[in-house]
């Protein structure tokens, strides 16, 4: 009664391969590298760059382990750090000739010393959190000025639109700072307007002003208005960071308010400054305008007239450079999606957005009027701008939803999505405090949640065999089997090891013990209680089964509830807490059962099991075959 | 080995009444406590600015402290975290300041009480990573402190804290009254929910009284001892509706009598078990766990007091009978099959 098939063996046997191939990583420690990421939204990395560096590298007389593209960025591993600072301002030379504006992201980073073979199958150390590596900690001041700029420009087009609907003739609107102006030749048009914009748009504070013959109609943001646009720039920005880093995989990232205009991005894991920076670095603003196409642009175009006012340049991806209107259309606030597609019809990949309500009112107004026109869809970069996609208006665009087809390939489309997409933010931000944990500190914690690890682990172990004997060691084994699944369970969800997570790791080893305090006491009764040695097991294991099953659901409730409503470090431990209960289900009942059966099975006529002194209360010497080994009764 | 060698079951039923008075008054005490005292809460919860400056010698505690009252930033504390040479330097949210300032400024005025500038240090750690920290340095070269950690948290993330905080101990305590209900019957369910409950606020009070710091590390502790002594108590129920099936000669006292005193074994060792644990985070565990720990050590063992004394009792008092938890197998089974009860 106490075999399991050869299958049931396989599977422990499995589960013990695969959790010492995905824990060893997490023993290898780190070596350094040199990571190459890209510096601007619209350039993007590719495995070409790979070939690059080590052309640089070689031509620098540097051999780097390896130089591998994963996706983001490139990285070269090298034996010591000596020939890593010398690759680092190689590379960064090579790579990005005007140092003042950088292309490319050259950077010192740490990568994991395993293998690559290990790599290849995914086998890689966790992430350690901010409180054991340190990591990387940013704070962002939003542009406020800008976001109020915007606004007021945005107010600018509402009122174009608004005024044209009722048919209120102006002599133009123009944007002040953050305030607008509209001109009028007469004050009754003057009086009608004030009424109408009042009305409509509640948030502009209006004074009439006379200017020469002309009456000025100034708008200026309410301060409380002013406050919400700032307010509400900043949770934007924090919820498009949020989406960037959650994109990016990286698990436990802090993004909270700080002050009225700051953002903290705390990475945890993330040491290297590069990859946070490109993380980070890529928040950029959309815009939609106009592209001037009259005479004097093409003469700026050709470089033989000035921009024409109310026009600035840009360049366009190929290089080329564009005269574009300074009225912004549309920002990326009203953009809501963008998306690589293929049109069902030419097979083409396209690009497709969608806009908001207010935002489709606004394009549907504008493509009417401009069809066979250029408009520029331009991304602001750190106050550089530059023309994501410049497309021709073939027809009025009603409903939001707009489509830009033409020449690109697929890779293209995707990656301008993924910029349009970017763009969703309300204001610029720029890091202006970059701070990297240093890891010293982080390495005392590591040392001591692992020491109460081991320490913790080792006293139990002591305890069960001396106390149960042969069963204490299969339940030793077991929690370590336990042990070893859980990190390697952790290491293939990649998730974030923080000190709660090891205080969570050395709870439930502490807990998981119970499972088989409980197996190994229903044998005992069940010994005591006179059955044979094989009964014995097997009744004991069967029985203890259901109060095991009991137990850790109350755990799990418990975990479960920390998940859905924990934050932060508290998340870290319920996770680490309700995958050890699932862990230690496996380990303490099949795995051990699994040793015991290994031990005990083939034994037909056993006489005793070593699960330490057996006693009972009158004293007899019990049936035969329940004790073992010296200590007799 | 054999710890527990227990002829007869242990009357623990008999002393029901006395401790339960005596749980009681804890109780009310933890209560009180609570409510008077309050509990002292981490940054996380409150908001605020905590500094934790490494000196190299052992720190005057004082001189900080009369530094950083100086600044006027209200209510400042002012402590030891871990060793002599660690400070932690607590301070209250203020309207109308900059926090992130707050820490530079206190830094750098820390930094002049021990005549030194602050610049930043850039340098590359041995493994090869980079390193980008500000620095406190006097004229001589020497580094008399580093900043070892900041934390600044704002008045709203706090809030939020708290509101999540207390739905999550809400949804685990419905969670397991629901699952206790389902498993055996109203009167274990809410007699384990009180017995836990009571361990909950008597952490509390612990909390409250000595005034320690109440952590989010120290919630989940809260919360994990919450589902684990629940097991306790399932395990005795457990015992006690198979001794009900089995025993069918016995009160209800004796019953639960019997019940608790056959667990006894596996609930001292099991729960040692985790305590060892425990003890080793406490021990080796380093400041940051400590409170972790302490927690966790209250909670492991009022749950094993509460589970015999308080759970069962409870128990009994609501008048748990044979029928309540027997009642399907009673009527599937002949009645007079001796071994109408050994099913499990």
């Amino acid at each position: 009664m106490n075999r399991y098939p050869w299958w049931k063996y396989t599977i422990l046997a499995v589960a013990l391969l695969i959790g010492l191939l995905y824990t060893v990583p997490n023993l290898y420690g780190e070596a350094p590298a040199v990571q190459v990421s890209s510096g601007k939204a619209t350039l993007k990395i590719d495995s070409g760059m790979v070939q690059r560096v080590e052309q640089v590298l070689k031509s620098a007389g540097l051999q780097p382990d390896f130089v591998q593209f994963d996706g983001n960025s490139v990285r070269a591993r090298f034996r010591d750090t000596d020939m890593q600072i010398k690759a680092k301002d190689a590379v960064s030379k090579a790579l990005n000739p005007d140092a003042a504006d950088p292309s490319w992201i050259v950077a010192l980073n740490l990568v994991s010393r395993s293998p690559t073979w290990m790599a290849k199958l995914h086998a890689l150390p966790m992430y350690l959190g901010l409180d054991l590596r340190g990591g990387v900690h940013f704070l962002m001041q939003v542009d406020m000025k800008s976001a109020l700029t915007k606004k007021a420009e945005a107010f600018t087009g509402d009122m174009r639109t608004m005024l044209r609907d009722k048919n209120v003739r102006h002599a133009g609107i123009t944007r002040e700072g953050d305030s607008v102006e509209v001109r009028f030749r007469d004050a009754a048009t003057a009086q009608q307007a004030q009424g109408l914009l009042s009305d409509q748009l509640p948030d502009l504070a209006w004074t009439q002003v006379a200017d020469g013959s002309d009456i000025k109609l100034i708008g200026a943001l309410k301060p409380e208005a002013a406050r919400r646009v700032q307010e509400q720039a900043v949770k934007q920005n924090i919820t498009t960071l949020h989406n960037r880093v959650n994109e990016l995989g990286v698990a436990e990232p802090v993004i909270q308010q700080q002050g009225l205009d700051r953002v903290v991005v705390q990475l945890p894991g993330v040491q290297d400054t590069a990859k946070a920076k490109d993380i980070i670095g890529r928040t950029a603003t959309l815009e939609i305008r106009m592209v001037n196409e009259t005479s004097e642009a093409r003469d700026a175009v050709a470089g033989s007239g000035p921009v024409p006012f109310g026009s600035e340049r840009f360049l366009e991806r190929g290089g080329r450079p564009i005269i574009v209107y300074r009225a912004v259309v549309l920002t990326g606030e009203n953009l809501t999606d963008a998306q690589p597609n293929i049109d069902s019809q030419t097979q083409e990949p396209t690009v497709n957005l969608t806009l908001d309500g207010k935002g489709a009112r606004i394009f549907k107004d504008v493509t009417r009027e401009n069809v066979g026109k250029r408009m520029a869809i331009l991304l602001f970069e750190k106050g550089k701008g530059e023309v994501v996609t410049a497309p021709v208006i073939r027809s009025e665009i009603a409903g939001g939803r707009v489509q830009i087809s033409g020449t690109m390939t697929t890779q293209e489309a995707s990656d301008q999505s993924l910029l349009l997409r970017a763009g969703s933010l309300a204001a610029p931000m720029e890091i202006i405090e970059e701070r990297t944990i240093g890891p010293s500190l982080g390495a005392d914690n590591i040392d001591k949640g692992i020491n109460s690890v081991l320490y913790g682990f080792t006293a139990i172990a002591v305890f069960m065999s001396l106390y149960y004997l042969l069963f204490g060691v299969f339940s030793t084994l077991a929690l370590a089997f336990n042990l070893l699944l859980l990190v390697a369970v952790l290491s293939m969800l990649q998730a974030t090891l923080s000190l709660p997570g090891i205080a969570a790791i050395a709870l439930v080893l502490g807990m998981a013990i119970d499972s088989n305090v409980l197996i190994n006491e229903r044998v005992r009764e069940e010994l005591r209680g006179g059955a044979s040695p094989q009964t014995a097991i097997n009744s004991g294991y069967e029985r203890a089964f259901a109060t095991i099953l009991d137990s850790n659901i109350t755990t799990l409730i418990a975990g479960l509830a920390l998940l859905a409503f924990g934050s932060g470090p508290v998340r870290g431990f319920a996770v680490v807490h309700c995958l050890g209960i699932a862990t230690s289900m496996f380990s303490s009942v099949m795995f051990s059962r699994g040793l015991v059966n290994l031990w005990y099975g083939r034994q037909k006529k056993l006489k005793g099991v070593s699960i330490g002194q057996v006693w009972r209360p009158d004293g007899g010497v019990p049936a035969a075959g329940s004790t073992v080994n010296g200590e007799g009764n | 080995m054999e710890f527990f060698r227990i002829r007869r079951d242990i009357p623990f039923m008999r002393y029901a009444l006395v401790l339960n008075v005596v749980s009681f008054l804890t109780f009310a005490a933890a209560v009180f406590f609570i409510a008077t005292r309050g509990l002292h809460l981490s940054i996380e919860f409150t908001g605020g600015t905590v500094i934790e400056v490494a000196y190299e010698q052992a720190a005057d505690l004082n001189k900080v402290r009369a530094t950083v009252e100086k600044m006027g930033y209200g209510e400042v504390q002012v402590q030891n975290f871990g060793t002599s040479r660690d400070v932690m330097i607590r301070l209250p949210v203020r309207a109308g300041e900059k926090q992130t300032e707050v820490t530079g400024r206190v830094f750098a005025a820390l930094c002049q009480a021990d005549a030194g500038t602050v610049g930043t240090k850039q340098y590359t750690t041995p493994q090869g990573g980079q390193v980008s920290r500000p620095s406190c340095s006097t004229a001589a070269g020497a580094e008399p402190m580093k900043l070892s950690r900041t934390e600044v948290v704002g008045p709203s993330v706090g809030e939020e804290l708290k509101w999540d905080g207390t739905k999550a101990l809400l949804a685990t305590v419905v969670g397991i009254m629901i699952y206790l209900a389902f498993r055996f019957e109203w009167k274990f369910a809410l007699a384990g929910i009180i017995a836990n409950l009571h361990d909950v606020v008597i952490i509390l009070g612990f909390f409250a009284f000595f005034q320690w710091e109440f952590s989010l590390a120290v919630l989940a502790a809260v919360l994990a001892v919450l589902g684990y002594s629940v097991n306790e108590s399932v395990v005795i129920f457990d015992r006690i509706r198979e001794t009900f099936r089995r025993m069918r000669k016995m009160d209800t006292h004796q019953v639960i009598d019997h019940a608790i005193t056959s667990t006894t074994s596996r609930t001292i060792i099991t729960h040692g078990c985790t305590q060892m644990m425990v003890l080793s985070m406490l021990l080796f565990g380093g400041p940051t766990l400590h409170y972790f720990a302490v927690a966790l050590t209250i909670g492991i063992l009022f749950g094993i007091y509460s589970s015999i004394f308080v759970a069962a009792g409870i128990a009994m008092w609501l008048g748990v009978k044979r029928e309540d938890l027997v009642k399907v197998g009673a009527k599937e089974s002949d009645p007079n099959d001796p071994n109408a009860g050994a099913v499990v």
